[in-house]
């Protein structure tokens, strides 16, 4: 009886390993159904995150709407709904794959690894990995942080990235991972982790919506380049060249500029904080010559 | 959409660098049996309190007995992890919610799991030891009190060796649960089995190798200690008295 | 205690709550129920069926949902669904499902293991006479059991059911994993973006509570009002 149980089970599995082999074709899927999903994030300030009235907001947000009209407008489906689904850093690229959601609009990190399962439009911001702190802790660098506690999102190339490093620098730190950027920051606001490794753009974001900005720093110290690009689905050209036209349409136009200030360097909602992060000279690099490059050498 | 399969994702080491995928998977094994089995101590000793001091007949303990109960029974478990995790820290007087924030972790996690589980199930040990109690003929208790033993002797040594005999296949079953349940703890960062094929699957990407492997190793925990305890069982079963709770179906997992 | 408690955040986002939150989780326990009883049922039948294959299948299908932890289960469908009901559908893309189909796929599938193993209970507590009877005066195996053994059955376990049927309300909470806006997925949601994790825990344990205390007390009066004395 076990072993049938276990063969049985194999059996189920192997079958569902058949089961696996679709194609994506974004374009199709859509006209067929009527619906695009837009993949995006809660807490990723600026780029992708909740207002008070719940509604998903943000500078990616904004630029995938633009892809979406475009969407709609080659498929010449007027009534076509746009769908939102929350994802996370854990499990936006297994839902990007899987179809619940077409296109992912939040804070995603380009780079090689994630390039064998899904595809990027062109590089729309550039940030890097920093850590945050309480400003009385005492903390200025990673290397600061042995034998304390680190915290990091799930799912997200910081906490990959600050693993490894612990591991190759030998530095003893004990990281955890949250389910979010939120939960993250909520760790080092009440003292459970000495400090949270993320992109600075975010940090930003979180610390001016905290309850006392004044009590954290950013570090100075960057652990690495982030460049961040929308995702679609891996192996799907027409709908990449179709979304790609359009990103780098706003870019040699010149129309991601305002957008760009919209969220950077205007007040945002929910709490009309102004971010005040002017286009970095790596930014402006891209926006000249739009990339979807995974590689951070480029970006320097 | 293409998934690459990978199955030697198992042999490629895990980014902290302690060992390969599946060296990391049984880590996170260990971690499960260690909370399952602290928790499931912790269980038998509340309740096997609660649950004989339910069949005292005293009103008032009776009474708050049933509260405990009652609470533990009618709060999801994952809300009892939260309020054990976040909010008791800060309930607490602020140097001791600080001392307990700044527990590292896996220590952090772990305790707080433990509790939170053990009392959790000490809740339906408590009901099974209550029902086995009352399956017993009433004349066991009066012929201990009859030959001189005091209340807590007839428990002692006449009452609660049988109970313990009848109640061992749905304690079987709890302990399962407890196996099972400890799956909640992966919410507070307790880096057990599950939270581990997360993380893998998080860091390759190769969800259904990730996954499948979790799955089967529940599933031989699973078998090994139904094994187990039916040698055990074996060895301590009274004839005559096969289990009064073996066919009864409650519900619950 | 030197926290200072804020319940006014309550307030504020009670409506939000109940009208998002614990929609999605009474919807979500309600349909599980219902689907999960009827392949329950079924599960139940091909246990109890003398083809061994029927048999087998049904038995391997609960065993192993009842040795796995909800958690994984959860995970397993979440990722799973979309290509198996592009699969079935035949046609070559994964099937878009949202988060709530998921989910209810996910716990009816779950839940029906352990209604099955109840409905098995129930229908094995029903004399054999009674069978018996029904082919005396007739009828064929599906009409015996459809009108005679299975209302039957089904009147036996109804308190055992129905605590499922609240166990399995509380397990709805688990779709925290997946970041689904259920009860509990709400508070937490609040709970972050307000940084009031205390009050919104402590509320969420609060409405779980009295639910399900309710609900358990009507079970308890029920299960008197309907026991029938043999």
């Amino acid at each position: 009886m076990n072993i049938k149980r276990v063969s049985v089970l194999a059996a189920g599995i192997a079958a569902l390993c058949m089961a696996i082999s679709a194609s994506a074709n974004t374009l199709d899927k859509v006209k067929q159904s009527g619906v695009f999903t837009i993949g995006h994030r809660d807490a990723s300030i600026p780029l992708s995150y909740y207002d008070d009235k719940q509604q998903p907001i943000g500078y990616s947000m904004d630029l995938c709407m633009k892809v979406a009209e475009a969407v709609k407008k080659e498929l010449n489906l007027p009534n076509m709904e746009i769908k939102y689904q929350l994802v996370t850093s854990a499990n936006r690229i297994p839902l990007l794959a899987n179809g619940t959601v077409d296109i992912e609009c939040g804070s995603t990190t380009n780079n090689a690894d994630r390039q064998k399962q899904v595809s990027y439009l062109p590089t729309t911001f550039v940030t890097a990995n920093r850590l945050v702190y309480k400003k009385n802790s005492g903390i200025k660098k990673l290397a600061d942080l042995k034998g304390k506690t680190l915290v990091s999102t799930a799912g997200s190339t910081n906490i990959k990235g600050v693993t490894e490093m612990n591991a190759s620098q030998n530095l003893g730190i004990s990281i955890v991972s949250a389910n979010g950027h939120a939960e993250s920051f909520l760790m080092v606001e009440t003292g459970r982790a000495a400090a949270f490794a993320m992109d600075d753009i975010l940090l930003a974001g979180l610390v001016a919506n905290s309850k006392a900005p004044g009590d954290y720093e950013i570090s100075g110290e960057a652990l690495s380049v982030e460049p961040y690009g929308i995702m679609v689905r891996k192996d799907d050209p027409k709908f990449k060249k179709l979304a790609d036209g359009v990103i780098s349409g706003l870019m040699t136009s010149g129309g991601i500029n305002s957008i760009y200030d919209k969220w950077f360097m205007k007040p945002i909602p929910p709490k009309g904080i102004t971010m005040n992060v002017p286009m970095s000279a790596n930014l402006k690099k891209v926006i000249a010559s739009p990339t979807d490059s995974p590689d951070p050498a480029v970006y320097k | 959409m293409n998934y690459n399969w990978n199955w030697g994702i198992f042999f490629e080491l895990e980014p902290g660098a302690s060992g390969n995928y599946l060296q990391y998977l049984f880590g996170g094994l260990g971690w499960t049996m260690i909370t399952a089995l602290l928790a499931w101590s912790l269980a038998l000793l509340l309740g096997v309190l609660v649950g004989t001091l339910r069949t005292t007949g005293h009103k008032g303990v009776e009474r708050v007995c049933l509260a405990y109960t009652e609470l533990f029974r009618n709060v999801p478990l994952l809300v009892q992890m939260f309020l054990w995790y976040f909010v008791l820290p800060e309930l607490v007087p602020r140097d001791t919610g600080n001392a307990i924030k700044a527990m590292p972790p896996p220590w952090g996690s772990l305790v707080p799991s433990v509790l939170c589980l053990g009392t959790f199930m000490s809740v339906r040990v408590a009901e099974q030891v209550r029902s086995g109690i009352q399956s017993l003929p009433r004349g066991q208790q009066m012929a201990g009190l009859a030959i001189g033993l005091s209340r807590t002797q007839t428990y002692r040594y006449v009452l609660l060796p049988m109970v313990f005999r009848i109640i061992l296949p749905p304690l079987t079953s709890e302990f399962l649960n407890t196996i099972k349940n400890s799956s909640l703890a992966l919410t507070i960062g307790l880096m057990e089995l599950t939270a581990r094929t997360r993380a893998m699957q998080e860091f390759t990407f190769q969800v259904f190798e990730a996954f499948a492997s979790a799955t089967v190793i529940y599933l031989i925990v699973n078998l090994l200690v139904v094994l187990a305890m039916r040698q055990v069982e074996r060895k301590v079963r009274v004839p005559g008295f096969i289990g009064a709770q073996t066919h009864t179906v409650t519900a619950g997992h | 205690m030197g926290y200072d408690f804020d319940f006014d955040v309550i307030e504020r986002s009670w409506v939000y709550l109940f009208r998002e939150g614990m929609t999605f989780s009474v919807t979500l326990t309600l349909l599980a129920t219902g689907l999960g009883i009827v392949l329950g049922t079924l599960l139940a039948l091909m246990r109890l069926s003398s083809y061994r294959t029927f048999n087998m299948v049904a038995g391997t299908y609960v065993n192993t949902m009842r040795s796995l932890p909800l958690v994984l289960v959860i995970f397993w469908f979440f990722f799973l669904v979309p290509y198996i009901g592009g699969w079935l559908s035949g046609s070559n893309q994964p099937m878009k499902v949202g988060a709530f189909s998921s989910a209810l796929i996910t716990f009816t599938m779950f839940e029906a293991a352990f209604f099955c193993e109840i409905m098995r209970a129930g229908i094995q507590s029903i004399p054999k006479g009674q069978m018996g009877a029904g082919y005396a005066l007739g009828l064929n195996y599906r009409q015996t059991m459809s009108y005679i053994v299975l209302p039957q059955a089904f009147r036996n376990m109804l308190p055992v059911l129905l605590t499922q049927t609240i166990i399995l309300f509380q397990d709805t909470s688990l779709v925290y994993v997946i970041s689904s806006t259920d009860f509990l997925g709400a508070a937490s949601k609040v709970a972050n973006r307000d940084h009031r994790l205390v009050e919104m825990y402590t509320f969420a344990a609060l409405v779980y509570f009295v639910i399900c205390f309710t609900a358990s007390m009507y079970v308890r009066k029920l299960q008197a009002r309907i026991s029938i004395v043999r």
